[in-house]
């Protein structure tokens, strides 16, 4: 894996030797953009935390590892923690935060003591604390904060919510957490592995960094594989590599569909498995399942919808009451009692999933079931209920 | 935007934990100045930075519809009714809590949005249960107007008919009827944002989700106020206020029972909305007509114990004086808080249960009135208190909690029988088939018939206060308050400020009227005292001003400070007919 060929500091050296803009120059001239998913330019990110106003600033780093399928997080943290730290430590010389925050998923409390005992390390070593590295009035320090077990707390304004001590729902963006974050505050949340492929830019520069992946989609990538295949695990990979490709490396040649960003990705037929993982193609956070020849993709999109049903916050309409509505329709498929007319009216309604729900848990909701019956309209129609 | 910017150096809002800050305002947006050139719809419309897309639409006569933004309310962008296209973006946005920080290009109607909009009126009927003819917000039900609005001629996603929750009916005043709950969750913004009390909250997750209490407990467990600010502001039928009509109706035919109504000036002003006038028409002597019409024996105006206790607590108030200021005796609770609230004395008993004592001893003008009735009353008409039922008419939820509080019955009789909102004496003029606006005007009932005006303006807020200081400079001046001001009105304290504050210089005294001529000697001890009061509506602001007190700040300094647990006063009260905004309880005053 790539981050154990960083030598540990280096990044963080690089940083402190130029002025705060470099740094961001330099995330910027390497094309990084968010490895959660959603592929934000991660240096357009801290620019604009940057430049808000406000005495205090923070660095939050999203450990609220919840999307079905992905894993990646789980190891960077157990294995390259430092990375993370040290990321989050270059993020506050960009911005100018003192405060960092690791949002860490409840299922992932086992990982809170190591993380612990890597932060205490880090500050008797004056990597974190007070005058960092000997660098005058450069003070940050990171502490570890548990989630409660709720999917939607991925999704930044609602982790923000959470750490607040509130129920965790998303709020209305704008503005958003660069300018209006944490306590109100200039905030900067980016994925674990985001801070980790800052460091090794730091230290290895943009144009190491660029020379994998696509001119959208720059560097490398740690993809979670799991389902019907014979290699399943964590993947370092460049971006662009198209589905084959991947499937021939986790040995999942026979693949009938691939779902590429978890839950709330794609459901890839095999005759897409040409197109490429990237922002500007297919985008994901890392979440590769791929479906052997013998699954029921009517059972997939069931199963998908169910886990949105269950996450889902609640407050807003087209996400709490359409998926229901499109888990009935599946129920209806597999029943073989769905008219044709009413299938079209369920998937015009995940349409307005897409576009009028509140956050991205409702926007991609419907996805699932859009893919499934756009693509598989032959397995899924004509049943009557059996097994 | 609606959300009341906090007064500076009083202290905070509601916990953290339990604020509904769904949404956050650009910093300081509007106060930079900036503004913003936009185009909705193609015509161009320059706002200050941070101004919605609601609002400016507002201004240029687009109608968006909305469902959970409420002008009262901090926004919460959930029910999504009120999406638009922006130019550029591929999502939808909710225009009322989407704050224009850039030039954009907004189309408020276009497929997109239309099917949107239709979907998502599709999604709330589905899960909605409830027939609109069984419903007692037929006549005004915002959903059942958004759904004619849009022309929805079937029910596209279905539309479930087995209710999944059982009613609330545990609480005097306010029934939740979560079957028929949109989950906009104005109800939980009424009462922990506008309101701070926090009783409402939403629990749960998902399609699971929905507006509940501390535990899910009965709201008669929990600290709630029966303010009933949460009904005004609820679109459907899912709150609404304990009714008695049913057992007003079965009194009024009791040949036996003898059914005595009094009616508030409050729901006077405001009881004509619900027969098609606009807001700020009293009907106070047709309403007369078509009470005796409806069948109660005799009508009387709560003016009368109104002025009751405005003695009551203005005597009061004086022999704390006397007894802080000549006894020398420090544990006198000053400042003197108001006690015809009732939704505010519940959230004393609640919130600051040290502050009891501060409380005025003084019935509320509406137990006054029972407890008048169901003694003298009786007496010199000759009636057996038994058969004599009492009938409020008030602006208020909490007032049916109120009568049925179990002291309430000093006489030995429960003082008030039952109270009614004003929503409620509507719907019995209606079912009597009477036309309230066309009647012929009649008075009041003697002997109880004749008030000074002092009560009248009761129901505003700073209204007690007013009437109070009147009182209390006549009594210890000897004049007549206009010539302490230029007119009856003692204007620093009416208004619709949240939190007022005013100082009043005894200049002169007066000898001891014969009224009170047992209980002081003279009024020396008042010479050149400054009496300092304080007014505050909405327990919100109510709230304030208890931590400026618990503080030692300006108010801790007062004598007598007037409090009402509803925004606007009575006049905003919760049996008030719906809707409610700013504008409207102005109009009521």
């Amino acid at each position: 894996m790539t981050f154990g060929e960083i030598e540990p500091g280096a990044g963080l050296k690089s940083a402190l030797a130029r002025p705060p803009a470099d740094v961001l120059a330099r995330i910027d001239a390497s094309g990084l953009r968010g490895r959660g998913g959603a592929g934000f330019p991660t240096s357009l990110k801290w620019e604009l935390a940057q430049k808000s106003k406000g005495d205090k600033k923070y660095v939050i780093c999203n450990a609220d590892e919840g999307e079905p399928g992905t894993f990646k997080d789980r190891v960077i943290l157990g294995d390259f923690a430092d990375m993370v730290f040290e990321g989050m430590t270059i993020a506050a010389v960009a911005i100018g935060a003192r405060h960092g925050i690791v949002y860490l998923r409840a299922e992932y409390t086992y990982l809170r003591g190591h993380l612990e005992a890597v932060l205490q390390r880090r500050r008797e070593n004056n990597l974190l604390g007070e005058n960092i590295c000997g660098r005058e009035g450069f003070d940050f320090d990171i502490e570890v904060h548990m989630g409660a077990g709720s999917y939607v707390c991925g999704e930044e304004t609602a982790l923000i919510e959470s750490l607040e001590g509130q129920r965790g729902e998303p709020r209305n963006r704008p503005p958003f957490p660069i300018d209006t974050g944490y306590l109100g505050n200039p905030t900067t949340v980016n994925n674990v592995e985001t801070f980790a492929w800052a460091v090794c830019i730091l230290a290895k520069g943009a144009d190491w960094f660029k020379r994998l992946g696509t001119e959208k989609s720059t560097g490398h990538k740690l993809f979670s594989v799991s389902g019907d295949c014979r290699r399943p695990g964590v993947y370092d990979l460049p971006l662009g590599i198209t589905v084959a490709e991947l499937l021939a490396e986790v040995g999942g040649e026979d693949a009938k569909a691939v779902q590429v960003g978890g839950a709330a990705g794609q459901c890839i037929p095999r005759r897409d498995f040409q197109r490429g993982i990237a922002y500007e193609d297919i985008p994901t956070g890392g979440s590769i399942i791929v479906f052997g020849p013998g699954r029921d993709m009517l059972r997939v999109a069931k199963n998908f919808l169910e886990f949105f049903i269950d996450e889902s916050c609640g407050q807003c309409t087209p996400c709490r009451e359409g998926a229901p509505r499109l888990l009935e329709g599946i129920e209806m498929l597999h029943r073989g009692d769905c008219s044709m007319t009413y299938l079209d009216e369920l998937c015009s309604l995940g349409e307005t999933m897409q576009l009028a729900s509140k956050c991205g848990l409702g926007q991609t909701a419907p996805s699932t079931f859009l893919s499934v019956v756009q693509n598989f309209r032959d397995e899924i129609l004509g049943r009557t209920g059996g097994n | 935007m609606a959300k009341p910017t906090p007064t500076a150096g009083v202290s905070t809002r509601a916990p953290a934990s339990q604020r509904s800050r769904t949404a956050e305002m650009l910093q300081h947006a509007k106060a930079m100045g900036k503004t913003i050139e936009v185009a909705i719809d193609g015509s161009p419309i320059a706002v200050p930075l941070g101004t919605s897309i609601l609002e400016a639409a507002g201004q240029l006569g687009i109608r968006i519809p909305t469902l959970c933004y409420h002008e009262d309310l901090c926004l919460a962008g959930v029910c999504r009714v009120c999406v638009v296209e922006i130019e550029g973006q591929r999502t939808l946005q909710a225009a009322c809590s989407y704050p224009i920080s850039s030039p954009i290009n907004v189309k408020t109607h276009t497929s997109k949005v239309r099917r949107a909009r239709r979907h998502i009126i599709d999604l709330l009927l589905s899960s909605h249960v409830g027939e609109c003819y069984t419903c007692s917000r037929n006549q005004s039900c915002e959903l059942r107007e958004l759904a004619a609005e849009y022309g929805v001629d079937f029910f596209r996603f279905g539309h479930v008919q087995k209710p999944r929750y059982e009613i609330d009916a545990s609480s005097h005043a306010v029934v939740r009827d979560m079957n028929k709950c949109v989950l906009c969750r104005r109800c939980i913004r009424t009462c922990i944002d506008l309101q701070e009390v926090g009783v409402l909250e939403a629990l749960y997750r998902g399609n699971r989700s929905k507006v509940g209490t501390f535990l899910d407990r009965p709201l008669a467990d929990v600290v709630c106020i029966n303010c009933g600010q949460c009904i005004n502001r609820c679109p459907t039928g899912a709150l609404r206020a304990n009714d008695p009509t049913d057992e007003v109706w079965d009194a009024i035919d009791d040949p036996r029972k003898h059914v005595l109504i009094q009616t508030a000036p409050s729901p006077r002003a405001a009881i004509g909305e619900c027969f098609g006038l606009e807001p700020g028409h009293a009907v106070t002597f047709e309403l007369n007509t078509a009470l005796r019409r409806c069948g109660f024996d005799r009508v009387f105006d709560t003016d009368f114990s109104a002025d009751l206790t405005i003695i009551e607590e203005g005597v009061e108030l004086l022999l704390r004086l006397k007894r802080a200021l000549v006894d020398g005796d420090a544990s006198v609770a000053l400042p003197q808080f108001t006690s015809c609230s009732p939704g505010w004395v519940k959230y004393v008993e609640h919130f600051y249960p040290e502050r009891l004592a501060h409380l005025s001893s003084a019935k509320s003008p509406q137990q006054m009135f029972g407890a008048l009735l169901k003694t003298y009353y009786a007496q010199i008409n000759e009636l057996d208190p038994r058969d004599i039922v009492t009938v409020a008419l008030m602006p208020c939820s909490a007032k049916k909690f109120e009568c049925n509080r179990p002291e309430m019955c000093a006489s030995g009789h429960k003082d008030i029988d039952y109270g009614l909102t004003t929503r409620e004496l509507a719907k019995m003029i209606h079912e009597a088939g009477i036309d309230l606006l066309k009647l012929p005007k009649s008075g009041f009932d003697d002997p109880f018939g004749t008030a000074t005006g002092s009560g009248v303006i009761f129901g505003a807020t700073g209204g007690v206060m007013e009437a109070a200081l009147r009182t209390v400079v006549e009594l210890v001046t000897g004049l007549k308050i206009e010539k302490l001001f230029d007119h009856a009105d003692v204007i620093p304290v009416r208004g619709f400020e949240g939190i007022r504050y005013a100082e009043l210089p005894i200049s002169q005294i007066g000898p001891v009227p014969e009224l009170v001529a047992h209980l002081f000697d003279n009024w020396d001890f008042l010479k050149d005292v400054t009496l300092k009061v304080g007014v505050a509506h909405g327990t919100a602001n109510a709230k304030r001003v208890m931590e400026d007190i618990k503080a030692g700040g300006r108010f801790s300094q007062c004598h007598f400070i007037e409090f009402m647990a509803c925004p606007g006063g009575c006049l905003g009260g919760g049996g008030q007919p719906s809707p409610t905004s700013p504008a409207i309880r102005a109009a009521r005053a």
